[in-house]
């Protein structure tokens, strides 16, 4: 079995015809981490025993009940956690090591649904601890690599989950995206990544970073995959207040539908200087297939865009400070001292902002720049069906370049973030590739325009099929 | 009011805010970088604010409440309330002492 | 020259309501009647990493009610923020409270000596609950968080209180109306209601004393507005943790002695948090306040704001009880009765109710209602109230005033049997002992199986021995 060459969709209908069981696909997977993951690192936890035991469970099911597939839509198919996600009776550290042994009593509701619709989890991983990074260096284990060139970093936060996916550890990565860190590392990994409208997926039990900016998204190799995933997680849920009672819709049905007309529009504060040449040329080259599909592109203005950041910087880190406030090693984990460096300069950052005689100047301030970035795109999108912009200003860095300039770290997220103040929806897909590194693009959309999001990227992709070209573990 | 740099005391009342203790490395340190991230982040006194509401929140939902009713699906037993804990005595949590009279 | 110094007292008060479930979450709220600690928790209330509050809808609409029943303003659009401050028994590191706009404000207290504005009434979870004991020869605290996240109320006056009878009055006030609307048990020991005071002492100028008809200063003119003559100091202690009336009050006179007798000497005394210890009858530092807490509160972004629109406004409404101070007003009115008379016979408003129905029965039966609450009072009618219908009560009350129609002779003829059969009491009575003549009353009663009257009966035995 070829795991690294397939798709949920490929492997669903295997699992199907009995080209192989669930055991033997789980088995595939375990093998593959054992010979691959000391070079990558993405995984912080391996469910071996539980992952087998639930393959055997599902191949019993297959025999017995023919509807099982209708039942439970991703029979089957392995998963990598983000270790932000909380799951029953494994580890979840959050890539920390103040709760490096801590073990829930309950599974996020995400979790909860995607058990239910038949995963198997096959390990947690690894993450800049808290989701506080770019690049998953900021993880309190070892950083995760590109599976592509092994000097540079996979993206972040969620650079576990993209690297295990890229390098066919697990067909879906579950990532948590609060500023850029499911679109940054599908972006550096070649992989599709959603960040869904904030309130369309539970946080609930989701480790909280910042929570009016957390989005819970996944990363798939394939558009068909990742809507066939966010069908499973989308939806409001009672015991997540900010979950939004908009109906979700059947995201497979759509794809294949043409997009003639289509408006695309380009932010111009997004092709500036700064923007690395190379991504900029692979934007116009994917830009060209759009309109070969009949869409059409205009130039668009978000003015405030270059405050976005600034914001970002005020508010993520006040919510972060509260946030990590409950870690005080007296019903879970150790005392605050073993925090990182991220995490302390975070919380400080938030004190302060939050802090008496700074609140106006600061979280206040930023909290009314928020509502110009959101009607920045509401403006836009009067004028457009969806944005397209490069997903990075650069291509995958080094490890070790930016790990001692914090502010340039941030700056990596500045295409993405926007996005997140504003609360909607951005979709990674494959550009093509630069110096032999995946470049990223997304496309964003308005609040729940996922259906949209997916219909646009599903023809690019099957136009382009970046997607096949697989990692090489160059520098290893 | 805000500052161009932080001061060593900035960072040590931030640090006691957040509950955090630092090392005399960490205080120079951060006092360098959360300096040139304030400096970044004073540029939003740029932007004009006036009569614009603030977002602390984006979905726009309101009152989003539940029933007054039990509901014992996420309920804990004691035991499963202090699995996590490294430090307990019989059915509680344990802390060093807080208060003397 | 002694100097003049007024007492200033701002309260804030905690109450526990009664809702089935805790504020946030659906664990059951009864951390009082917990069997083991630590039963009633889930990830919400023990701040595990990931978990998320949903508001509960019926503690919000309590909340509501009870400012109106203390005359506030509701802010309409309202929400929860974040309150930063680190203690073990505070899971999350914040609690989640209500900042710039409380559920209700500007609100008042009427007391005997004037009112007391209520400067605000918000909604908050309670925290977890602290236990000070030894472990192995080691002070320890330990932690049970059934109590954490119960919704609590929390109602502040302004630095309008003169006196420690008047904290009282207030405190009792409050109390009084929280349990008529049936929202909180208040039950004081176990710390249902708390009381937190706090006290300075104010400077009189020489022009100041204007007093009130009881001869107390009044001083709530001189506080506010642009002709104040009285600044408030510049310091004050908070005296917390009280948890009966009496203590509150010897608390604050303990306060008021300790406070002067520093100013006396011409300093200020330290601003900072006291506790009461009853059995010394002292108060004691808990906490030196070095520096002025920064909770950095702002918006708690997992709760969407409350929008209290005009219809779910009507609907509290519409299900609170009658004012208690109406229905004061109406039994006065209705059925001659005095509010000291009916306050000791009810707390909530379906008891106050029941005796409503009650008092329109007795008044329908032509019975004396001030008649038939005396002998409530006195337990003279040994029935459970509440709980039976009213006119079991009608009925026991007839027979409890009901006298058998009985001629002197006849009465007589009972009363030489009993004077024989109890020489004693007749002796003792002839030597001056006055109950003697009551045992004598009672005598003749059972002999006679009858209910005779009591004055009558009281002069006929007098003129017979």
């Amino acid at each position: 079995m070829d795991l690294l060459g397939l798709t949920i969709k490929n492997v669903s209908e295997k699992l199907k015809d009995g080209a192989f069981s669930c055991k033997e696909l789980i088995k595939e997977c375990l093998s593959i981490i054992k010979i691959n993951d000391k070079k990558i690192n993405a995984f912080l936890t391996l469910n071996e025993d539980g992952a087998l035991k639930k393959a055997d469970e599902f191949d019993n099911l297959i025999k017995n009940d023919k509807e099982i597939f209708k039942k439970k839509p991703l029979l089957g198919i392995p998963m990598g956690v983000k270790d932000l996600y909380t799951t029953r009776g494994i580890i979840t550290t959050a890539g920390s090591k103040i709760i490096k042994d801590y073990n829930p009593p309950f599974n996020a509701t995400v979790i909860r649904r995607l058990i239910d619709a038949g995963v198997i989890i096959v390990g947690k991983t690894n993450e800049d601890a808290w989701g506080h990074g770019s690049s998953g260096e900021n993880t309190d284990y070892e950083p995760t690599k590109n599976p592509y060139d092994l000097s540079r970093v996979p993206g972040g936060s969620s650079s576990g989950s993209g690297a295990a996916v890229s390098y066919g550890a697990c067909l879906v990565g579950t990532g948590t995206d609060t500023g850029s860190s499911v679109r940054l590392p599908a972006g550096y990994c070649n992989l599709v990544g959603l960040k869904p409208t904030y309130g369309r997926v539970s946080r609930y039990g989701v480790i909280a970073m910042a929570s009016s900016f957390d989005s819970i998204g996944h990363m798939t190799k394939t558009v068909y995959d990742n809507a066939k995933v966010l069908e499973v997680t989308a939806g409001v849920d009672p015991y997540d207040g900010t979950t939004v009672p908009i109906r979700v819709d059947k995201y497979t049905k759509v794809l294949g539908q043409n997009i003639k007309g289509l408006k695309i529009g380009l932010p111009k504060e997004y092709f500036v200087e700064g923007l690395d040449n190379k991504i900029n040329i692979s934007i116009r080259e994917s830009l060209k297939v759009f309109e070969k599909l009949g869409a059409t592109i205009e130039e668009i203005t978000l003015p405030h865009t270059d405050f976005a950041m600034a914001a970002y910087y005020i508010l993520v880190p006040s919510e972060v400070s509260s946030n990590l406030s409950r870690y005080d090693g007296v019903r879970y984990g150790g005392p605050r001292e073993l925090f990182g460096a991220e995490a302390k300069r975070r919380i400080m950052l938030g004190s302060y902002t939050l802090s008496s005689g700074y609140y106006d100047a600061y979280y206040l301030k930023a909290a009314k720049v928020r509502t110009l970035i959101k009607q920045d795109f509401e403006n836009a999108f009067k004028k457009v069906d969806v944005l397209i912009a490069p997903t990075s200003p650069t291509l995958p860095f080094k490890i070790g370049e930016k790990v001692n300039n914090p502010l340039q770290m941030y700056l990596s997220d500045i295409f993405l973030c926007p996005t997140n103040l504003a609360g909607i929806p951005g979709l990674n897909v494959p550009s093509g590739f630069a110096d032999g590194l995946p470049v990223g693009m997304q496309i964003i959309g308005s609040q729940f325009s996922e259906e949209l999001l997916y219909k646009v990227a599903y023809l690019f992709e099957q136009e382009t099929q970046h997607y096949k070209i697989r990692p090489q573990f160059k520098n290893g | 009011m805000t500052k161009k740099t932080l001061t060593r005391d900035d960072i040590l009342h931030i640090a006691k805010l957040g509950n955090l203790t630092l090392n005399e490395n960490e205080i120079e340190l951060f006092k360098q970088q959360l300096s040139s991230v304030i400096e970044y982040i004073n540029k939003l006194q740029e932007v004009n604010t006036e009569d614009v509401e603030p977002s602390s929140q984006i979905t726009g939902l309101t009152d989003v409440l539940r029933e007054d009713k039990i509901n014992n699906e996420r309920t804990l037993t004691s035991e499963q309330a202090l699995a996590n804990t490294k430090s307990k005595e019989k059915n509680l949590f344990k802390v060093k002492a807080i208060l003397t009279e | 020259m002694d100097k003049k110094y007024q007492t200033i007292i701002g309260m804030e008060i905690h109450v526990e309501l009664k809702t089935n479930s805790k504020m946030f979450c659906g664990c059951k709220n009864d951390p009082f009647h917990a069997e083991k600690p630590n039963i009633y928790t889930c990830p919400v209330c023990l701040g595990l990493p990931g978990a998320l509050p949903v508001a509960n809808k019926k503690a919000i609409e309590w909340t509501i009610a009870l400012g109106i029943a203390l005359g506030c303003k509701i802010n309409k659009f309202s929400k929860f923020d974040r309150k930063h401050y680190f203690y073990p028994d505070l899971p999350k590191g914040y609690q989640i409270s209500q900042y710039d706009m409380p559920f209700c404000f500007d609100g008042k207290v009427e007391t005997s000596f004037g009112p007391i504005k209520i400067t605000r009434v918000h909604l908050e979870e309670d925290t977890g609950k602290l236990i000070h004991q030894k472990v192995n020869g080691r002070n320890v605290s330990l932690i049970d968080f059934n109590r954490s996240g119960v919704p609590l109320v929390e109602i502040v006056t302004e630095p309008e209180i003169y006196s420690s009878v008047q904290a009282k009055e207030y405190a009792k006030k409050l109390r009084q109306i929280v349990r008529y609307l049936d929202i909180s048990d208040c039950d004081m020991e176990k710390g249902g209601m708390r009381l937190e005071a706090n006290i300075s002492l104010a400077v009189i100028p020489a022009k100041a004393g204007i007093q009130d008809k009881k001869g107390n200063n009044r001083l709530d003119p001189l506080l506010r507005g642009d002709d104040k003559i009285l600044e408030l100091p510049n310091y004050k202690v908070e005296l917390k943790n009280i948890n009966s009336f009496r203590f509150l009050e010897r608390g604050i006179e303990y306060e008021i002695e300790r406070q002067r007798e520093i100013l006396e000497k011409g300093e200020t005394p330290i601003q900072e948090t006291r506790g009461f210890n009853a059995e010394k009858g002292i108060t004691y530092s808990q906490r030196t306040k070095e520096e002025a807490a920064d909770y950095r509160y702002f918006p708690d972004p997992d709760l969407p704001p409350i929008n209290i629109n005009d219809k779910w406004f009507s609907e509290i409404e519409s299900q609170m009880p009658e004012a208690l101070e109406d229905l004061f007003a109406r039994w006065i009115k209705e059925y001659k009765i005095n509010r000291e008379m009916t306050e000791l016979l009810f707390e909530t408003s379906n008891q106050a109710k029941w005796l409503d129905k009650l008092f329109s029965e007795a008044v329908k039966a032509k019975l004396p209602v001030d008649k038939l609450i005396n002998l409530l009072i006195h337990k003279k009618i040994k029935t459970e109230l509440f709980e039976i219908d009213q006119s079991q009560i009608i009925a026991e009350y007839k027979k409890e005033v009901t006298v058998d129609e009985l001629a002197d002779d006849e009465i007589v003829n009972y009363i030489k049997k009993a004077v024989t059969a109890n020489p004693q009491a007749v002796a003792d009575y002839k030597a001056g002992k006055g109950n003697a003549i009551n045992f004598l009353v009672g005598a003749v009663m059972r002999e006679a199986k009858k209910k005779i009257e009591f004055n009558r009966l009281v002069k006929l035995i007098k003129s017979s021995v």
